[in-house]
């Protein structure tokens, strides 16, 4: 080949080359375009109806006007309910793997189920709670049930951030524990527990948002179209954002625009402001461990 | 005295090893547990209701003509899920190669965390900005009647996800090995060459887990398609109708039914059979995945 042929073919090979990455570019930018799109997006059509008013009251004239304050507050109980549940199993859970557990063919069957877990659609979850919660343990659509659905949909991410959080705990730390006559179980509360503290926040936080956002587990087990007066006790129903948002966008869609958008933005910030708390603890606690 | 403390300790330590073991084979608990009722619940439906009938009726009508065919509701998750991959697939494993292996690392750290907002945006939220962007859009587009479509709803699902497909793709391209890639260059391959002949064939079938995975969340994603895709349960063969899937009949309409009738059991058949189906794709991709762990 001559010196001009192998000029020509490098160059066609740096262009191809260019052709790809722009390519590739074109469509990593297409999918930051679609998330930041719709952010902003909710931003500018929702930031206008959100005020104080909108925050605090009651939904007046058929929900078409007034305020979301019950949805808010009834997420806000769902979020408190499914923790006061999965954290406690979901944290034993993670000890157990990551402590007593020895590798056998149970725990690779637990491994598996969880990640399994995490693979059935919310609205299985849903029918679950429906047939087991609300019917044959009879609590009836209310807050205890749909916090039991939410605490089994996100156990799975509880579990599997906690172990991770505690196999960042270095063996030594155990060592020295049981080497001064502690026992597993002491060693695990008082020493590995509160090192991976951290870990399992993150966990929980991220967790929560998840729950916070889910709506076909909670239309079965706890979500009222309506109920203004707020909940008495933990078999009451509740209303919740994002069963609210559904019904504007989908039922009541007379409502304005303004109270449509406003709702999809609170609850787009609250999970949104889920995961940064989430992430931002994360991150401290690598940069500690770095230090 | 010290004899009878150490054997208290004994008995605590015991009772909490075998507390905290209940608590770790709790997952198993709740899956067999799901899957006991699922099946409970549609033995009335199973056992009354012609099996052949059920799987090759073509019309789902339980109220008005007390007819369960499950083909509509299979056709319409089948058009919306294979729409939705044939646009997730390029959009995730192009932005997986990108953000894995060509961005620099300061683009790479404002990328990733971008993509995580994407999986944690709530799936009504995306339903409602596909009714009040996408389906207009769509309408216009296309010239036709409605916007409410089994495409707006790929549309929608391929990027919803996109999470999962990206974050397990990249990690298989992390986990191959530089020494490949040095050889590779070595051998007088540009950068380009070494991605595509080398990294790529290398990773693809941590990328093939990948798509697998995000296939799961696809088709048992509900409250998006519940409101987008038109609710209609029709046998249809194009992506600009209408349609319904499995998940939003059970969402849409087991707020109506009798709670322990016919149609609420069908609704339960119907979840059993979406169980089997996430549970195998599941199953398989995440075989695949620690195969590939493993090796």
């Amino acid at each position: 080949m001559s010196k001009e042929g192998l000029e020509i073919s490098k160059r066609k090979k740096i262009l191809t080359e260019k052709f790809f990455y722009f390519f590739l570019l074109f469509l990593t930018l297409v999918v930051v375009a679609f998330v930041l799109g719709i952010i902003i997006y909710l931003i500018i059509k929702g930031s206008g109806a959100i005020n104080w008013e909108f925050l605090s009251q009651k939904p007046r004239e058929g929900m078409r006007a007034g305020g979301i304050f019950p949805a808010i507050l009834g997420t806000f109980y769902l979020i408190l309910g499914t923790l006061v549940f999965s954290l406690p199993i979901g944290i034993l859970a993670a000890v157990y793997l990551n402590e007593y557990a020895s590798k056998n063919r149970l725990t690779r069957v637990i491994r598996l189920s969880i990640v399994n877990m995490s693979g059935v659609p919310s609205v299985v979850y849903g029918l679950f709670g429906l047939g087991f919660f609300v019917m044959l343990l009879k609590f009836g659509k209310s807050i205890l049930a749909g916090c039991l659905t939410l605490a089994f949909l996100i156990l799975p991410v509880i579990i599997t951030a906690t172990e991770e959080a505690l196999k960042a705990v270095p063996d030594s730390y155990r060592h020295a524990s049981l080497a001064l006559g502690a026992t597993r179980w002491q060693t695990v509360v008082k020493v590995v527990l509160p090192r991976a503290l951290p870990g399992i926040v993150t966990g929980s936080v991220i967790g929560i948002g998840r729950a916070a956002g889910e709506t076909a587990p909670i239309i079965f087990t706890v979500a009222a179209f309506s109920q203004p007066n707020l909940p008495n006790s933990i078999f009451s129903q509740v209303m919740a954002l994002p069963y609210h948002l559904y019904v504007l966008a989908t039922q009541l869609t007379d409502t304005p625009e303004g109270v449509q958008w406003g709702t999809a933005l609170v609850l787009l910030m609250m999970v949104l402001i889920f995961s940064i708390i989430g992430t931002a603890i994360r991150t401290r606690s690598r940069l500690r461990r770095k230090e | 005295m010290g004899k009878f403390k150490s054997k208290a300790r004994n008995v605590k330590s015991f009772l909490i090893s075998r507390f905290i073991f209940l608590n770790g084979i709790i997952s198993i608990i709740i899956l067999a547990l799901i899957l006991a009722f699922l099946i409970a619940n549609s033995i009335r439906f199973f056992s009354s209701y012609p099996f052949l009938e059920f799987l090759t009726g073509q019309k789902w009508s339980p109220t008005v003509l007390g007819e369960f065919g499950f083909l509509p509701l299979l056709t319409g998750s089948l058009l919306v899920t294979f729409g939705a991959i044939v646009i997730a697939v390029p959009l995730g494993i192009g932005s997986a190669i990108y953000i894995g292996e060509l961005a620099p690392k300061a683009v790479r750290e404002v990328l990733k965390p971008i993509i995580e907002i994407l999986a944690t945006i709530p799936s009504v939220v995306i339903g409602f900005i596909g009714i009040k962007l996408l389906a207009p859009l769509i309408k216009d587009i296309f010239n036709i009647g409605i916007g409410l479509t089994a495409l707006t709803g790929s549309i929608m699902l391929a990027f919803m996800s996109l999470p999962t497909i990206i974050s397990i793709s990249e990690d298989a391209i992390n986990a191959v090995p530089t020494r490949y890639r040095h050889a590779s260059i070595a051998l007088g391959a540009t950068k380009w060459e070494t991605t595509h002949k080398t990294v790529i064939p290398t990773a693809s079938s941590g990328m093939v887990a990948a798509v697998m995975l995000g296939l799961g969340r696809i088709v048992g994603e509900t409250m998006t398609v519940l409101m987008i895709t038109g609710n209609s349960p029709r046998i249809v063969f194009s992506w600009l109708q209408p349609v319904r899937t499995i998940t939003a009949t059970i969402a849409a309409e087991m707020g109506e039914t009798v709670q322990g009738g016919m149609h609420y059991s069908s609704l339960f058949a119907i979840g059993l059979i979406l169980f089997i189906i996430t549970f195998l794709i599941n199953f398989v991709s995440n075989r695949f995945i620690n195969r590939i762990r493993e090796s």
